[in-house]
């Protein structure tokens, strides 16, 4: 059986889709924050640590939340899922914020809890915490969206037997500028398939790119 | 799958500017971390190890030279001085046509040009300049790559993914040569973010020892070129055998308490290896000198059933240099490889971890053949990787 598309999510343009299905909008965004805490209260998730998260973290969170929502908790064994990431200005969002607090000798205060989410994979990490992996991890970066390489990547692990299953996707946030798509890929979908309303979509480059453009 | 082969490698560090000027430093153990009052990086002075800037400038005017570039040193930034030194010394003398299309470029940094949101180089840098993309771009631009570089930024065990994914890469016939190349910066935005997490040591930093206290940074580069061809000239050839990476699922800031998760990158790796726990007779682990760091990896070690085999961390030398020193540290085994040399874990004087381990105490001289180099970071994750001399 081919590697499989059995579940995606996507968070951009003030809507929230997941599996072909919208879920949230909001026309007019004020900021960031604003949007996806809107978001988190109407999932109603109740996970305290989110307050606790600078954006990028709180993007691929709900991201992974939403689509891991329905999973049954123990269909994937702790090390056999895998969680590759990809944006284009890594935590550069929260580099502002930590480079702001030590501009001025005379009010010199950096702190550790924005220190720690000046490395783009800390919301690999956050995901992993909530849900459990221990599997592979990585955190790509380039330009633009690069679906060629997450496919590579993703394929490449899944073939080697490196995963059974991966989420993949692209997870950026500068400012006002966010956007986020995560897929999770099987090795065998077809038991995924049964139980959602969503049918898997083969896991290509062309599926990624899909993904980036719903609207 | 293809065996991959390390055709040559290269170290920026405090120590030097090559693979033979580090381990030569290496041999003399002697330590580059030195307690700096440099107001530029922090207000009050603090143990780094640093890259003498006039040096720097000195090696790289003669890369400029050599390549025939038109642009001035001053349009480079630190950190691609220092990245473009390291590759083009590692470039020297081996059969790599940097243009060629079977040839990518693996980057891993975890901060790349950050000292570029510094008030002082907004006016002198394009503030794009800080995108990894585009520090990656500069780098393309003087060899003429023809590829678009592969960025991977993971923390601190960016350098040793970076080489893990470039072997995967080369086995499975996407490329026939791969440069993976890190480095980072001891910049003012780091010193200050460690210090204040309270994990830096005012003194030079003591790896696995009783009376570590914390991590010295540092900055670096490391450069190493694999190839699925075997090195022309070399007493003997070295293979990236089989990697791993795992994830802790337990803290972003704090290693897992069990060792369990690299532990099982660990054991992974090595039957990716097709080899067995007890083959392995080096370890270069990571050894930060934070007391949690130490003791979960030792606690790996030990799970992994290898508490015998001979242990060091290099950051005693030249710091943690994050996203590079997966390469350096790689370079550094690939010299003790070499050399059958197994060198000391500097700072180390008297066990400091509860699971008993074998750190290195004095430089020997013995047969290397089967190495694991070990990393972890930051948003619990952890990678290893097998050399392997035949």
């Amino acid at each position: 059986m081919d590697k499989q598309i059995t579940a995606y999510t996507y968070i951009g343009e003030g809507k929230v889709v997941v599996n072909k299905r919208l879920i949230f909008y909001q026309e007019k965004i004020t900021t960031f924050a604003e949007f996806i805490k809107s978001l988190y209260k109407q999932e109603q998730l109740a996970y305290p640590k989110f307050y606790k998260m600078d954006s990028l973290s709180k993007l691929g969170f709900i991201s992974a939340e939403l689509l891991l929502r329905n999973e049954n908790p123990g269909r994937f064994k702790p090390g056999s899922l895998a969680v590759v990431l990809a944006n284009s200005s890594s935590s550069l969002d929260t580099d502002l914020a930590h480079q702001e607090s030590i501009r001025n000798r005379s009010a010199y205060f950096p702190s550790p809890s924005v220190f720690v989410y000046t490395l783009a994979n800390i919301v690999i990490g956050e995901i992993c915490i909530r849900h459990g992996i221990k599997g592979e991890n990585a955190f790509l970066v380039s330009e633009k969206f690069n679906p060629g390489q997450l496919q590579e990547y993703v394929s490449d692990l899944l073939d080697n037997n490196q995963a059974e299953a991966c989420i993949c996707g692209w997870v950026e946030i500068l400012g006002s500028n966010f956007k986020a798509v995560a897929a999770l890929v099987e090795k065998d979908g077809s038991l995924a398939s049964l139980k959602t309303e969503y049918n898997p979509l083969p896991f290509t480059e062309a599926a990624l790119n899909e993904l980036m453009k719903v609207n | 799958m293809k065996p991959t082969y390390v055709i040559s490698e290269n170290i920026v560090s405090s120590l030097g500017f090559t693979a033979a000027e580090n381990t030569d430093g290496l041999i003399k153990g002697a330590t580059g971390i030195r307690i700096h009052h440099e107001t530029t990086l922090y207000p009050n002075p603090v143990a780094l190890s640093l890259i003498d800037t006039h040096h720097l400038d000195q090696r790289f005017e003669v890369i400029l030279n050599k390549f025939k570039k038109e642009h001035r040193a001053g349009s480079y930034t630190r950190l691609e001085k220092m990245l473009i030194l390291s590759i083009s010394d590692a470039l020297q003398g081996i059969p790599v046509r940097v243009d060629d299309s079977k040839l990518i470029l693996m980057l891993s940094t975890t901060k790349g040009n950050i000292d570029l949101l510094e008030d002082r180089y907004t006016a002198k840098f394009d503030h794009k300049r800080v995108y990894l993309w585009a520090l990656a771009a500069v780098i393309r631009e003087f060899f003429g790559l023809a590829n678009t570089p592969y960025i991977i930024s993971n923390a601190c065990i960016s350098g040793v993914m970076a080489l893990i994914k470039a072997s995967r890469l080369l086995r499975s016939a996407k490329y026939d040569y791969a440069i993976i190349a890190g480095g980072d910066i001891a910049s003012e935005f780091v010193i200050s973010g460690f210090q204040s997490f309270q994990a830096l040591s005012s003194e030079p930093c003591k790896p696995f020892d009783l009376n570590r206290k914390g991590l010295s940074l540092g900055e670096g580069c490391g450069t190493i070129v694999l190839s699925v061809n075997p090195p022309d000239v070399s007493s003997c050839s070295i293979l990236v055998a089989g990697g791993s990476v795992s994830n802790d699922a337990n803290h972003i800031s704090g290693p897992s308490r069990t060792g369990e998760e690299l532990s099982m990158a660990i054991d992974t790796a090595i039957r990716e290896s097709g080899i067995v726990n007890n083959d392995i007779d080096y370890i270069s682990a990571h050894g930060t000198a934070t007391p949690f760091n130490d003791e979960m990896e030792a606690k790996a070690i030990s799970l992994s059933g290898m508490n015998e085999v001979p242990v060091n961390s290099f950051k005693g030398y030249w710091g943690h240099t994050l996203g590079a020193s997966g390469i350096m540290e790689s370079a550094a085994l690939i010299g003790s490889m070499k050399m059958n040399c197994l060198f000391r874990s500097a700072g180390f004087e008297t066990p400091g971890v509860i699971e008993p381990i074998n750190v290195i105490k004095e430089t020997i001289y013995k047969p290397v053949s089967t190495c694991l180099k070990t990393a972890s970071g930051f948003g619990g994750c952890n990678a290893a990787l097998v050399f392997q001399k035949i």
